[in-house]
């Protein structure tokens, strides 16, 4: 077994392992000695046994940024030179880096890499960010580690926050607050089978597997289209399932995790979509990459027009986004083709501003969501990757 | 204490609604009057007008959802 939530067997262990973490909450009491080793065992699940040099870059990975963040935190209790804000901040980016560019250079770089060394990064750089801005003033190395090594959301997220991770962690929910928070749980755990193991499966199986195939043997239009839906649909069904376990699984630890889909397919327009999809991503983007940047150049005066202004900045952000996926062809078009739709709908808000007559009602608003959920189902076709097997066929 | 008129005719300005000026608790965020874009438009004119450095990192939008929470907020900032 190596990727959490994959077989039954993983939420068969789950769920008594967690039992006593329950009744410990339900008591006020969390059992840290007790969680301590839940976390131990299921990181060896994960990260053990056949995969053992995943535990070893992960142990180093680990290690390194926890010197890194707390010899920062020193350093800016005392001063706050920009030089070394940006080697903090490159030196929690260098392992991923690292990791991602090194086989451009054939050379393999595996004792680097671990499943969800992309979410551990993300934990790090808002690290060194929010200690630069002065909002983290005390840092406890504990809290720390607990916070990257959270098991729950290890391997795919959501991306918490630590200044939230930290408040939870370090407090037990009211009686009244955690019942409500194991009935969400439940409820979120059994709908997370619902999608992941029911639906994402008959969508794999009977949808993309099978127009894939379809598609290989006979490049039509239909075939696309439909291979392009189940695929949409699929990873929506598969990811939105992973996240409710991982939401599901915090809640129960007393952890108030956030949400990472909110109903994406309803949303009537681009921007909204990326309000409501693979949120705690676009979020962390928002307001680490995006806001920072559009902040500097703002200030700096870098642009004379703010439309110029919001159109680079989107079009940085998705390439960003699209590179962080991988340094294949059809994730940074990927990138590109959402950073592109951002501006025309952007362009399309700024249109309606000034045309304040034009008609807006209940036919409007579906027309909205269909145009939508079409241009997101064609960005993930391009995601998919399917074009480049047809490409090299 | 924040000049509260100062601010109102900063976000009046940036949102293009007047109605912020006379709805104190109008919600920003969820009308979609205000975006990531307006909130750092607003966040450099706050510091060039009022002098008030708002940090950009982890800006919580539930914090900063009407004129009246931002008027909070900046009030503990000053």
């Amino acid at each position: 077994m190596s990727t959490p939530y994959g077989a039954p067997v993983y939420f068969l262990y789950l769920a008594v392992a967690l039992i006593p973490i329950v009744v410990g909450l339900m008591f006020g009491k969390r059992l840290l000695w007790y969680q301590n080793l839940v976390t131990l065992y299921f990181l060896y699940l994960t990260f053990g046994g056949a995969h053992y040099k995943q535990g070893i870059a992960l142990i180093i990975y680990v290690l390194w940024q926890v010197l890194l963040v707390g010899g920062y935190h020193r350093y800016r209790s005392k001063k706050n030179e920009s030089s070394v804000y940006f080697m903090a901040l490159l030196g929690a980016l260098l392992p991923l880096v690292l990791y991602k560019l090194l086989p451009a250079f054939h050379v393999n770089p595996s004792m680097l890499g671990f499943l969800g060394i992309s979410y551990l990064t993300f934990k790090a750089v808002q690290m060194v960010m929010e200690i630069r801005d002065g909002q983290i003033k005390t840092f406890s190395m504990r809290v720390y580690i607990q916070f990257l090594l959270f098991f729950p959301t290890i391997s795919s997220g959501p991306i918490d926050r630590y200044r939230r991770f930290e408040k939870d962690f370090e407090n037990v929910p009211e009686r009244e607050e955690y019942v409500t928070l194991v009935d969400k749980a439940i409820f979120m755990i059994f709908l997370g089978f619902l999608y992941k193991f029911i639906i994402g499966y008959y969508l794999k199986t009977f949808g993309v597997n099978y127009f894939e195939g379809a598609l290989l043997d006979n490049t039509s239009f239909w075939n696309l289209l439909m291979y392009m839906y189940s695929y949409s649909l699929y990873l929506f069904f598969d990811f939105a399932g992973y996240s409710l376990f991982a939401v599901g699984v915090s809640h129960l630890m007393g952890i108030k995790t956030p949400i990472n889909f909110n109903k994406p397919f309803i949303s009537p327009n681009i921007k909204e979509f990326w309000n409501r999809w693979h949120m705690s991503l676009s979020f962390w983007f928002r307001d680490f990459v995006f806001m920072r940047m559009v902040f500097f150049l703002m200030k700096k005066k870098v642009f004379k027009s703010r439309t110029t202004m919001s159109n680079v900045g989107y079009m940085s952000l998705f390439l960003l986004m699209g590179v962080w996926h991988g340094l294949t062809w059809y994730y940074i078009v990927y990138g590109l083709f959402h950073g592109i739709a951002i501006c025309v709908n952007d362009a399309w808000i700024r249109y309606k501003k000034k045309h304040k007559n034009l008609p807006s009602n209940i036919f409007t608003k579906c027309l909205g969501i269909f145009i939508t959920f079409n241009t997101v189902c064609v960005s993930f076709l391009i995601f998919s990757g399917v074009l480049d097997k047809l490409w090299h066929h | 204490m924040v000049d509260k008129n100062e601010f109102l005719t900063i976000l009046a300005e940036i949102t293009g609604e007047d109605e912020v000026k006379e709805d104190l608790d109008f919600p920003l965020y969820d009308s979609g009057v205000l975006d990531s874009l307006g909130t750092v438009q607003l966040l450099v004119e706050i510091e060039a007008q009022m002098g008030i450095q708002v940090p950009v990192s982890d800006f919580d939008r539930d914090e900063w959802a009407t004129p009246n929470k931002m008027l909070e907020q900046l009030e503990q900032l000053k």
